[in-house]
């Protein structure tokens, strides 16, 4: 009756007089990896704690499993991973006991719990410190275990809220290659974001969230393709005069999008457009061409960055 | 065979408070030390009386018997004591791990339930109440303060006390902002400790006798000092009533909370 593993249809939440998610609609099928990209404030957390159970929908049709977490909110829990955007981790145990507690909480028998332990914390490459309080932990590590703790269960589905939020770049990379290992086991995700690398780099298949709205759906190429050009110039003319080179811009490319600091030209070609300019004697006081991402397409949809 | 699996279910469902009452032993394995910690005050009491007070007061007439004083202290000093370790470990600890932690957020993504939770904690908190009464016991009978052998009684009522305060302070807890909210827990406990018959007599009160009985831990003491001289009556029920009444409005009303407060 229900399709996929997730089934979302007019799903709205209101905390009194504000909206936070205005009426959704959103499929995930099994051994997907999904993904919510957004701002903050796009309504994305809240999305996701009413798909952990943790928060009843305001109306709305929600379910997982075929199950309706307002009434089978217990069970449903049982079959899901959550690794919540704050690591709350249990700062009064090891990181080996903070896994086999949460195997507890499943009723998972203790030596079975233990070897579920040493295996999670050996993938997530952290046996070592199996013993070590949570505490001096780096962000990466702690994160790691939160990942090994969310497994515990052997979770039909793992839900990341901002998984690699707050890390730095070479802890993103350890984190994004388990998730990526993860998703070939055929374990289905569903993660929120607002860098759009993490989702291109991790999700099959995602929605844009802006304003507790999904404003676009599909997979990152198709998104990309869709909403914006192949490549990208961007021209920097020193401040407060990007503005006057607007028209020059809009002249060798497609569309053109004014930020403080620079200007974007949306092109099929952008070193073909910067030498078109260069003959014009347009020259800027520097111009990079990249490859067009998620961060464009969230900027045609909504007129603003995803990151302040 | 589905009526099987259902009890097998309502059986599951019903034990899994006990998962926090295992955290909390698994925490306790640690630093088992502050547990013991919580002796001493009740302890140091307990002797002081026996040294010098009780030959200063002499006996007290109670219940038509007159026993010494000594002995008509200490079953309040248990009772009081199993109030302030319940209190503690369900306000402060509580606090910490609701706010701080973060605790019951992640526990509450599991199959755990706010009930679970309110239940589990308020479990662990008359536990180590019931700990405390069985060392303050020993303590008792070594020093011949013990009148009659229904004193093994006091455990379980210690644990009723347990409950009672260990659900009135943790319901307390989710109503607290900050850390300064705290400084109202003494200013509650300390004339509860003062004015429940502890330390004389309630008909020491006169006409004024009947406000004693607005204080829970009045009760709790009634019932200690009964175990003590071994003496019972109908009187008691209502006391173990009025203790029972306050410990389950107390654990509903924390359920009801954490529900409100972290699952909305």
């Amino acid at each position: 009756m229900h399709e996929g593993v997730i089934a979302a249809k007019g799903l709205v939440k209101r905390f009194g007089d504000l909206v936070a998610v205005g009426g959704v609609d959103f499929t995930v099928t099994p051994g997907e990896a999904f993904g919510f990209l957004g701002p903050n404030g796009a309504g994305k957390t809240s999305t996701m704690r009413m798909i952990g159970c943790v928060s009843p929908p305001t109306a709305g049709d929600l379910h997982l499993f075929g199950l309706d977490p307002r009434r089978d909110g217990r069970d449903i829990r049982a079959r899901l991973g959550v690794v919540p955007q704050m690591d709350q981790l249990d700062n009064e145990l090891t990181v080996a006991e903070n896994l086999l507690i949460y195997a507890r909480y499943f009723d998972i028998d203790r030596s079975e719990a233990r070897a579920r332990a040493a295996d999670l914390l050996e993938f997530v490459q952290l046996r070592e410190r199996s013993d070590s309080k949570v505490e001096p932990l780096s962000g990466g590590q702690k994160r790691r275990v939160s990942i090994a703790r969310s497994l515990i269960n052997d979770p039909d589905v793992l839900i990341l809220d901002e998984p690699t939020t707050g890390l730095d770049p070479q802890a993103r990379h350890v984190l994004w290659d388990r998730l990526y290992q993860l998703k070939e086991q055929g374990r289905t995700l569903v993660l929120t974001t607002h860098y759009m690398d993490e989702a291109e780099q991790l999700c099959d298949r995602l929605v844009v969230m802006d304003g507790g709205h999904i404003v676009a759906e599909g997979s990152p190429q198709s998104l990309i393709t869709t909403y914006a050009t192949r490549e990208v110039l961007e021209l920097r003319f020193g401040r407060g005069r990007n503005a006057d080179h607007v028209a020059d811009a809009a002249a060798v490319g497609e569309r053109v999008e004014e930020l403080p600091d620079r200007l974007l030209v949306y092109t099929a070609d952008g070193e073909g457009s910067l030498a078109t300019l260069r003959n014009r004697n347009i020259v800027p006081d520097s111009a990079l061409v990249r490859r067009s991402s998620l961060e464009d397409v969230f900027l045609r949809l909504t007129g603003r960055t995803l990151v302040d | 065979m589905s009526l099987v699996t259902t009890t097998a279910a309502v059986w599951r469902d019903v034990r899994r408070p006990q998962r926090l009452i295992e955290r909390s032993a698994m925490v306790y394995r640690h630093n088992w030390i502050i547990i013991l910690s919580g002796l001493f005050e009740p302890m140091l009491f307990l002797l002081s009386i026996r040294v010098g007070l009780s030959e200063l007061v002499g006996d007290v007439d109670i219940s038509g018997r007159s026993v010494a004083y000594d002995e008509f202290v200490a079953p309040g000093l248990l009772a009081a004591a199993a109030m302030n370790g319940a209190i503690f470990d369900s306000t402060m600890n509580i606090f910490h791990k609701w706010k701080a932690s973060k605790l019951y957020d992640a526990l509450l993504t599991t199959p755990l339930t706010a009930a679970d939770v309110a239940v589990g904690e308020i479990g662990w908190a008359v536990l180590r109440g019931m700990l405390y009464a069985v060392a303050f016991l020993v303590t008792m009978a070594a020093l011949g303060m013990v009148e009659s052998a229904w004193i093994m009684m006091a455990v379980p009522v210690a644990a009723l006390i347990g409950y009672t305060f260990a659900s009135l302070g943790m319901a307390a807890t989710t109503y607290m902002r900050s850390w300064a909210d705290f400084e109202y827990v003494p200013a509650a406990t300390l004339p509860l400790f003062l004015f429940s018959a502890t330390f004389y007599p309630v008909s020491a009160y006169g006409d004024w006798s009947w406000v004693v009985n607005l204080s829970p831990l009045y009760h709790g003491v009634e019932l200690v000092r009964a175990a003590n001289l071994g003496v019972w009556n109908a009187s008691l029920l209502a006391h173990a009533a009025v203790l029972v009444v306050l410990g389950v409005s107390g654990t509903t009303v924390a359920a009801r909370r954490i529900e409100k407060l972290l699952l909305s």
